[in-house]
This record gives C-alpha cells, structure tokens and sequence, in this order.
C-alpha cells in the first residue's frame, strides 16, 4: 500500500550543472520499495507545479547502525519540477508517495543480467544490481551518456562488482556513440545456451534500439519506461503505452500500474 | 455535524465526489481511500464499445492548471458492470456511472444498461467531452441536443440523471434550464475548458490531440461564477466542480449554490484528500456554527450592505 510522506530532505548532491542525488526521509517507503518500483514527488507545496513527477527509487538510504533511514532519487534538471529538486536544501520538506508500480523481475543464477542505461535512465539499477548481487548474478552495467562527465556512481557498481561497459556521444569516456552499438556486439559474441536477462532504463529511443536488439539476439529484456504521468496510481490515464494483447492487438496500458516495467517485446515502440 | 446532503432522491453522506475521469474505476483508488467514506465516485467516462483513446502525451501541466485530451479510453460498459462494479459494491462505493455516446441511441443502450445492473446510484450524461470527435460536447453546445439526450434517457430509467455540462458555450444556465425541462434531477458542471498549449522551440502542440481540456485551480473563478448563475435558473441540485484544491473552495461552489462538489486535478496531486477536505468541512461548520454543511447551499449573500471597503 503507498504512503505519503512529508520527507526531510536529508542531502542534497549536486553531480553536474544538471543531475543531483537528492536523499530524502522516508524509510518506510524505502524499506517497503522493490527495485524498479518509483516514487512521485511534489516538489512544491502550491499549484506551480500542480502535479507530482515520478521518479525511480535510486538508492535506499542506511545509517551507521544499517538502519534504513530514507531513499535517495537521481534527478536531471529539465523543467520547473527538477529545477526545484536541483535547488532544494537540507531540511526543506519533499511530498514522497510510494512505493508505486511493478519491479522489475531478479534472477538467479546461472543467468546472467546485463543492465542498460541511458542518461537519468541509471536511476532503477542501483538497487537492481545490489539485489541481483545479494543473491550472486554475475551483473554487466552498459551505460551511455553524453559525455564522460555525466557518468555517474561508477565506483558505486565497482564496489558491487559490477562490470562496466560505457559509451559516450561525444567519445570522452567508453565507446564513442549509443550505448546500444556495444550491446549489440557483446550480445553477438556470446554463446546462444548462456542464459541472460536484460535490464534497460532510459530515453524511449534507446529503449526501441535495445528492444530491436534483445529481439534479434532472441533474448528477454525488462524495460523501465517513463511516459508523462499525472498521478501514478491509474486516476488520469495520461501515462498510456501501446501493448500487445493476448490476440495480438495492442491496447493502451497505464504504465503506472501496468508498469513501469514491461517487456520489452509486447510494446509498440513509436 | 451533518454533512450528508441530497441530490433528488440520491443521499450522499458527504457532498464530496470524485469526477469522472480523474478516479479511474475507483477500484484503483481502494488501497488509499475507503470508497465507502465519499459522498460518491463518478467512474470514467463508458460508452457500449471499448476505446483506445488518444496516443501519448495525453496531459501538458499549466500555470495552477492542466491541460488533457484522454480521448475517453475505457473498457465499455459492459465490461464495467461484470469487472468493476461488484468491487465497488462489496466496498460499499456509491457509484455514478459517467454514460457517453456518440449517438442518441448509445446513450439510452448504456443507460439502460446500468438501470438493470446492482449497484448503480446515479447516472451522470456526459454531453460535454471537449476531446472527442462525434457525440460528446455536440450535444452538450446544443440546446436541442442537451435536451434531447436527457429526454431520450429518461424514457429509459428511473435512476437519477445528471447532466454533466461544459463551460463551452456563452450561457450556461440556459443549459442547465434545458436539462432541468427534459427530466434531468440535477446538473453538474463545468467539464474542462477547452484550450490548447504549444511549444515555442519545435512550434508543436504540447498534446497529441493539438487541443485539450483546461482543469485546476486556474479555473476555479469561472466554475464558481457558472455555479452562481445556474442557480438563479433552476430549482434542480446542482453538482459544483472546476479546481477545487481544498475544504474553503468547497465551500465557494456550495455557497454559490452547489448542493455537492466533485473533485479531480486535486486527487492526482493529493490522493489522500478526502479525509483532508471532510475535516475542513467540518471545522468550517464547528466554526461558522453550522450543523447541516446541506443549509450552506445557495447562502451567498450579495447585498450592499457593509460594502463600502470594496471602493475604499
């Protein structure tokens, strides 16, 4: 059941001129979230903005004695909402609603999980991968940013023992180019028997490229979604995705509800 | 305290009431709220077919306001009947069901419809949709079409019928007072106020609909002054809506003549607001020594006295 919290923001990291890792005080939402699940945030207490915006939960928060003490969300600056966010300080107080959504599926081993980021779209693999290493999945990172600059928490999958491929759109760090052209060949070179789950999260473009590639390598793949959302409980039907139903039409779906993680292989990507 | 309050024969408990379109099936809804504590739930917009509606982006946000063409997806009412409503029974939901059509004759088959189906407290026509292309708001802009799918209605059930009307015409009481001579029970307005957003940058509409329905609290004057108006036109309830955020704007709509209000933007911002706006109601009435929130309906008091501070 989601709660609605007035959380105290505990911290507030700026990563760039764009992206912070803003740590807010809501441990009952952050110990009840499942990783994939989000949160919608109101950033303000007035009508500007009138709406909350979801967010992935990012990290969940511990403090010394291990205690979970809040959740933290990754934001890029964009609009009036994630311009707040970048601005907010310490002890300033943050409208969280959560846990929200359906996760993501883990796996075990022998299979292997291969995440893919895009941007902001890092958000839900922070505590993907913690969860996937808790149980002993050999996990792969894949994230694609602008630049080198806008890769972020790397030595936080490091410490997981997460490997890393990177690429950048201006060749500063990784592959120069899309995230998706090393997926691509990684997917290639590998044996057709060695079971694999893909993870992907970021701009609907890159997922579309990656669920064409998760096709041809005949391989599952999870995506997170993230389409306009006016209250991330399926009240506004705003949020809607085209999926394949069971006689092979597509229906709008809420991906609040619905989502925000679907497989990759029943959506019409547009 | 008594805050129950009467619509024709229908009794809510409360005069709050989530609006159509903005409270999905209800059942979404169970998990936060106790259906049961609201005076009513409208469902979502159901013709007899199921509708995809329109594709994504669906909702632009504006200044206290948002903007929305949905395109009234829905499962169609049949499917409403057998999938939600013995949910919304079992948790003793009292439930309007918002009827649409594209034809008259749609509208009397759903009508009809629900008069058979248990658990079906009031109708709500739907003739004022800004976002769809047939039926809808043609007959809600229509004096004659308003009238004639009231009339057509309520050949066909005994269930109270509510008009939902747009702000899209230049009189609305005139249309109130066209719903109330076709047999409606009462009115409810405004639906959303069609409007358009665009993106300076790409010179692109900011919904894929170009045009979309303007809700929220940027609107909320307007809806209260339309409330103010179809009172002094019919003698029908009238069902106030249009940015109410909070108890005191409840209360605008009642004192402006609403004998309920139905909430909608304010619930995807806020879905816990029910207890919130129940307990306003009720500190307002402790502290206006009110005992009936139902004897606040219509007591705007507009006479000059005590009015000097208005010029000063």
């Amino acid at each position: 059941m989601p709660i609605d919290v007035a959380a105290e923001v505990i911290a507030n990291r700026a990563l760039s001129a764009d992206y912070n890792v803003l740590a807010l005080a809501a441990p009952a939402i952050a110990a009840a979230a499942a990783p994939g699940q989000f949160v919608m945030v109101k950033a303000s207490a007035g009508f500007d903005p009138l709406l909350r915006r979801p967010f992935s939960v990012f990290e969940v928060l511990r403090d010394s004695g291990g205690a979970i003490s809040g959740l933290s969300i990754l934001s890029k600056r964009i609009g009036p909402s994630t311009r707040l966010i970048y601005d907010a300080r310490p002890g300033d107080r943050i409208s969280v609603l959560g846990p929200l959504g359906r996760p993501f599926t883990t796996v075990e081993p022998p299979i292997e999980a291969w995440m893919i980021a895009g941007g902001v779209g890092l958000a839900p693999f922070a505590t993907l991968a913690e969860s996937l290493r808790a149980r002993g999945v050999k996990t792969t990172l894949f994230y694609g940013a602008r630049s080198g600059g806008e890769l972020f928490y790397l030595d936080f999958f490091r410490a997981l023992d997460v490997e890393l491929a990177l690429a950048t759109e201006d060749g500063s760090s990784g592959d120069h180019g899309r995230i998706v052209a090393p997926l691509d060949r990684r997917l290639a070179a590998r044996q057709a028997d060695a079971p694999l789950m893909l993870y992907a999260c970021g701009p609907e473009g890159m997922l579309a490229a990656t669920a064409r590639v998760a096709k041809a390598h005949h391989r599952p793949c999870q995506v997170s979604v993230e389409r306009i959302m006016g209250c991330g409980l399926g009240g506004c039907y705003s949020c809607v995705i085209p999926i394949r139903g069971e006689h092979g039409a597509f229906h709008n779906v809420r991906s609040c509800i619905a989502g925000p993680v679907l497989a990759a292989d029943q959506i019409r990507w547009e | 305290m008594d805050l129950s309050v009467q619509i024709g024969s229908l009794h809510l408990k409360n005069p709050l009431i989530a609006a159509s379109g903005c409270f999905g099936y209800g059942v979404e809804y169970a998990e936060v709220v106790d259906l049961e504590s609201l005076g009513a739930i409208v469902s979502k917009g159901l013709f007899l077919a199921e509708r995809e509606g329109h594709p994504a982006p669906r909702i632009v946000e504006t200044p206290a306001g948002m903007l929305n063409a949905i395109g009234l997806q829905g499962i169609g009412v049949r499917r409403f009947v057998d999938e939600k409503l013995p949910e919304l029974r079992a948790r003793n939901a009292t439930v309007i069901v918002n009827v649409c059509g594209t034809t008259l004759d749609e509208y009397v088959e759903v009508s009809q419809i629900l008069s058979d189906a248990e658990g079906v407290a009031a109708i709500e026509l739907n003739i004022s949709c800004p976002n769809i292309k047939e039926g809808g708001i043609q007959f809600g802009c229509s004096l004659h079409g308003t009238h004639d799918v009231v009339s057509a209605v309520r050949k066909v059930t005994r269930l109270p019928i509510i008009p939902k009307l747009t702000p899209n015409v230049t009189d609305v009481a005139s249309f109130a007072r066209a719903a109330e001579e076709a047999g409606a029970d009462a009115v409810s307005l405004v639906n959303t106020f069609l409007a358009m957003v665009i993106d300076v940058e790409t010179r692109r509409p900011k919904i894929s609909n170009i045009v979309g329905g303007l809700s929220g609290p940027a609107i909320r004057p307007i809806a209260v002054r339309m409330v103010y108006e179809c009172r002094q036109t019919v003698k029908i309830p009238i069902i106030g809506m249009g940015g109410i955020a909070d108890a005191r704007d409840a209360l605008e709509f009642m004192i402006a003549g609403a004998t309920a209000v139905q909430i909608g933007t304010a619930n995807f911002a806020d879905p816990f607001i029910w207890g919130k706006l129940v307990d306003g109601l009720q500190d307002y009435c402790s502290r206006q020594s009110v005992t009936r929130v139902a004897d606040l309906v219509g007591t705007l008091d507009t006479s000059t006295k005590d009015r000097e501070w208005i010029s000063s």
